[in-house]
Parts: structure tokens; C-alpha cells; sequence
């Protein structure tokens, strides 16, 4: 009894210190005063000045409007590339593959720097452009080790079904292939869009000087560092992802359990 | 082997399958493998020349480096809090999954789910929480190492539970039981029979810690006064002054200290794989 109860109270207090910065955080957006150590009441006031601060506004734009863009590119080329190397001949396949895992397991600053380094020799003004391909460059690696797998799994007999009985290789891929691989192709996507949203090192590096920032960017070069609006606009990230899991947790993964136990 | 006909069918699908990767290799090469490879040779160039056919090759980058005593302080100090977050997350992170995975299922889905949500917050946003909730409690420690590898630890945690819990669901429950009928104590079949079965989830954790601790830009910029880290370093060098060639040279002396540590891990790892067969 008093082990389960010690283990309980090491459960709880790691996930108190876990969470206890994002609580403060929360709970400091809704401060009447300017400071970050005292809370002087309750007011909405960084939330009103937060929608009506251009930049902030821009840089949540472009966070947005880059993940979006970002992973609908890397989601396609993942995973017709996922497809193709499934069929290629095996050397070609492991080389490539192992080629993928390169800028997964390379340091993000490294994967920045080649990337500055390129688009540098290049001439490309950075900006729009530089951050779209440096995000469609790091987040197609992960989409294609997570719809892969799911491939190779595929029994190669109904594509090749689908070819006797009269479909043309664009049918076979819409009707019977990309169908199967749903599930795996959202979640390469979700992994896509949270890589490229969250991005701040490769992001800084090829938008430096561009005027062009995405969220983390954008609070890494603030001046004074630090700003009550910061908080707002954190708790309402937090608040997106909390929903998020809680969705996943009580309706998302419980349906899908369900679904995934129908299909056997 | 026999000798396969290739059909009409056969090589109008090898065409089409080499169509749909087209992309995906115009995007491996150009960039993620061809910058690497300017990189590297950049790392040889002396100056801010462009023109890849115009380098002349020196060694002055890398030279340079290892002479200036900041900058080989910068490495160290770097390494040195890497190595202390990664200790105390495995410190902190074993009994963690442990415990996590002797509770009931529905309670371990929900504590996994506690552990890897912040994973998806945008990490300067959970830093500049750190650092204003450390000015609200301690704010002494603000610039210490303290201050960063409570940080780097809060923050690269869920890296280190995560692959431990998962080996940890896996182990064979009967083995345990078998040494405990066997006589061996609770705390004997744990160092005996789960721990070492836990080693290859330690050693994923061991990487997926120090690497991102070692290297990050954002934690010492907050919780260490602006301190001068290796990616810091890499960032003022390249960026700041514009000498990509010396920042290219840093960054490849940082990629061989990380591949080295990867490949040393990996062969601790499948020397243990062996072992326990």
C-alpha cells in the first residue's frame, strides 16, 4: 500500500513540475498588470491587444499558411514516394531509405545551416519560398517512415486485381492503394503539420533578415524578449492542443481502437 | 535464377513507379544531400565567396576552432549540460515509465498522454514559460546551469519515458515471475531480469535527449542570460557575421561528436542484444 502511494505521489509531482510552466502561463494571460510575477486580477486585456497587434497576427498567419502549404506538398511526394519504393529493387530502396533518416537524426541546426549554405550560393531571397522548401525538405522524411511501413504491409495482390479486372494505374492508386493507407497517410500529415508549426531553428535560419516570421521566429528575435501578449497567445495554443488530445484521447483513439477491432 | 521476361506491362509499370519517386529524390538531393555536401566544402573555403568553383581549400576554419579557447568552451560547457540533462532525465525518466507501466491501462494511456502532450507546444513558447515561472519561484538561478538543464530537462523528458515505457510493456511478465518463483527478491528480478531487458529504450532515450539538448539555440537564450552555446554559436558565426564557411566548419566538428556518440550507443546496444541471446 505505501509503495502505491509513494509511486502515485512520484507520478504526481513529476507531472506538477511538468505542467506547472504552462499553468503559470495560463493562468498569467489573464492578468490585469504588466507583470509576470505578480498577478494584480483578472482581466481579458493581453487577449484584445493581442488580435489587434499587426505583427503577432502575421506571424500566426505565416506559421499557418506555411505548415498548410508545407505539408500538403510533403504529404503528396511522402507518400507517392512511400509507394514507389515499396516496388523499387531493394538496394535502391535501403540506400534511400537510409538517405531519409538523415535529416531526422542530424541536429536541427545542422539540417539549418545547409540549408542557409544553399539557399545562400543559390542567390534565393529568403522569405516565403526558402521556408516553404526548408519545411517541405524536413517534414517528406517523416511522412515517408510513417506511411511506409504501412505499404509494405499491403498485400500486393489487390493492386494487381485491380490491374486484371481493367483498371489503369491511376485507378489502381485512387480506388485501391491510397484508400488503404488512410490512416497512416493522416498521420504522416498530422506529424507534417506539428514539425513545420512548431519549427523554429531551420525556420530562423533561412528566413533571417526576410521580414518574413513564423511564431517561433518571431519571439526569438523580439526585442525586449518578453511581452504579456506572449501569454495569450500561448494559452490559446495550449488551449488548441489540449483539445486536441482530450479529442483524440475520449472520441479520436477509442473510435478508431473500434474501427481498427471491426476490421480485424 | 530464372530469367524473367519483361512484359510491355511490367516496364510501363517500372516507368510509372520511377515517375511517382521522381520528386521525392529531386527534393533528397537538392535539399537535403547536395547541402550537405556544399556544406562540407564551404567548411574548406576561407571568406564569404559564393562561388563554389572559385574555393580555394584551407583547413583555417577548423584550425581556428580548436584554437579559440571560447569556442572550444562554448563546446564543452555545451556537451558538458548535455550530458548532466541526459543523466538526470534517465534519472528521472526510468522510474517514471516504470511506475507508469504497473498501473492500470486506461490510467497508463492517460499518463502517457499527460507525458507526451507537450511534446506538441512550440518549444520557445514552453521556454519563455520556464523562464517566467523560474523569475516567479527561483530567480537566482536565471544563467546557471541550473537554470538550463531544469529546463533542458522539462523540456526533452517525454523523450526519454516514451521509448522506456515502451520496451517496458513488452518485457514478458512471465520472466519476472519466473525469478521471483525462483527466489530471487523484487529488487533482484528488477536488476536481474527488467533492467537489463530495458537497455535498448534506455539507449533511444540516451540519443533522443542529448542530442537536441547539446545543440539547442532557444533554452540557453532564455534560461541562461543569452549564455554562448554551441548552436549559439553556430548561429552568431553563420548568420550574425556572415561567415558561413566557419559556421559550416563548426557545425561538421558537432555532427562528428554526435555520429561518434550514435555509433558508440548503437554498439553498446547490440553488444547487450548479443549477450542477453
Amino acid at each position: 500500500m505505501t509503495r502505491r502511494v509513494l509511486k502515485g505521489s512520484f507520478i504526481t509531482f513529476i507531472m506538477i513540475l511538468v505542467y506547472a510552466p504552462i499553468v503559470s502561463m495560463i493562468l498569467f494571460s489573464f492578468n490585469a498588470n504588466k507583470s509576470f510575477t505578480r498577478f494584480g486580477g483578472f482581466s481579458l486585456r493581453w487577449y484584445s491587444e493581442l488580435f489587434n497587434h499587426r505583427e503577432m497576427m502575421q506571424a500566426v498567419l505565416v506559421t499557418i499558411i506555411v505548415a498548410v502549404v508545407s505539408t500538403i506538398i510533403s504529404t503528396i511526394i511522402g507518400t507517392l514516394a512511400a509507394i514507389g519504393l515499396s516496388r523499387q529493387r531493394k538496394v535502391i530502396r535501403n540506400l534511400t531509405l537510409t538517405a531519409t533518416n538523415i535529416p531526422i537524426i542530424n541536429p536541427e541546426i545542422i539540417t539549418a545551416i545547409s540549408l542557409f549554405v544553399l539557399f545562400g550560393m543559390l542567390y534565393l531571397p529568403s522569405g516565403y519560398l526558402t521556408i516553404i522548401l526548408a519545411h517541405v525538405a524536413f517534414s517528406t522524411p517523416y511522412v515517408i517512415i510513417t506511411v511506409y511501413p504501412k505499404v509494405r504491409s499491403l498485400d500486393p495482390n489487390l493492386a494487381d486485381a485491380a490491374a486484371d479486372l481493367g483498371a489503369n494505374p491511376f485507378q489502381t492508386l485512387t480506388k485501391v492503394i491510397l484508400p488503404q493507407l488512410r490512416v497512416a497517410i493522416i498521420a504522416g500529415a498530422a506529424i507534417a503539420f506539428t514539425m513545420s508549426f512548431d519549427d523554429f531553428v531551420i525556420s530562423y535560419f533561412v528566413t533571417i533578415g526576410s521580414g518574413v516570421s513564423n511564431i517561433s521566429t518571431y519571439l526569438y528575435t523580439l526585442k525586449r524578449g518578453m511581452d504579456p501578449k506572449v501569454n495569450a497567445l500561448s494559452a490559446l495554443i495550449f488551449l488548441v492542443i489540449g483539445l486536441k488530445v482530450t479529442y483524440d484521447y475520449f472520441i479520436g483513439g477509442p473510435r478508431k481502437a473500434r474501427r481498427e477491432k471491426l476490421r480485424g | 535464377m530464372e530469367e524473367v521476361k519483361v512484359t510491355p506491362r511490367k516496364k510501363r509499370r517500372r516507368f510509372l513507379n520511377a515517375a511517382i519517386i521522381s520528386p521525392y529524390y529531386l527534393i533528397l538531393f537538392a535539399l537535403i544531400l547536395i547541402p550537405i555536401v556544399i556544406m562540407v566544402v564551404y567548411s574548406f573555403t576561407k571568406g564569404e565567396s559564393r562561388n563554389l568553383f572559385q574555393v580555394s581549400f584551407t583547413l583555417e576554419n577548423y584550425i581556428s576552432f580548436f584554437q579559440t579557447r571560447d569556442y572550444m568552451y562554448a563546446m564543452q560547457r555545451s556537451i558538458w549540460l548535455a550530458l548532466l540533462t541526459t543523466v538526470a532525465s534517465l534519472l528521472i525518466g526510468y522510474p517514471l515509465a516504470y511506475f507508469i507501466s504497473q498501473t492500470k491501462p486506461r490510467t497508463q494511456g492517460l499518463l502517457i498522454l499527460l507525458i507526451s502532450a507537450p511534446m506538441w507546444i512550440n518549444l520557445v513558447i514552453r521556454t519563455i514559460a520556464l523562464k517566467q515561472i523560474i523569475d516567479i519561484t527561483i530567480p537566482s538561478i536565471l544563467g546557471t546551469n541550473t537554470a538550463m538543464v531544469i529546463g533542458l530537462v522539462n523540456v526533452f523528458l517525454p523523450f526519454m519515458v516514451l521509448p522506456i515505457y515502451t520496451v517496458l510493456l513488452k518485457i514478458d511478465q512471465g520472466l519476472i515471475e519466473a525469478a521471483t518463483d525462483l527466489g530471487a527478491s523484487r529488487f533482484k528480478a528488477f536488476i536481474k531480469v527488467t533492467l537489463p531487458l530495458s537497455i535498448p529504450g534506455i539507449m533511444s532515450g540516451i540519443l533522443m535527449v542529448f542530442l537536441p539538448a547539446a545543440t539547442t539555440l532557444v533554452i540557453p537564450k532564455y534560461l541562461g542570460n543569452n549564455v554562448f552555446l554551441i548552436g549559439n554559436l553556430i548561429e552568431r558565426v553563420s548568420i550574425l557575421s556572415g561567415n558561413i564557411g566557419y559556421g559550416s566548419a563548426i557545425a561538421i566538428v558537432l555532427s562528428i561528436i554526435m555520429m561518434a556518440l550514435i555509433f558508440i550507443v548503437r554498439r553498446v546496444d547490440r553488444f547487450k542484444e548479443v549477450e542477453d541471446d
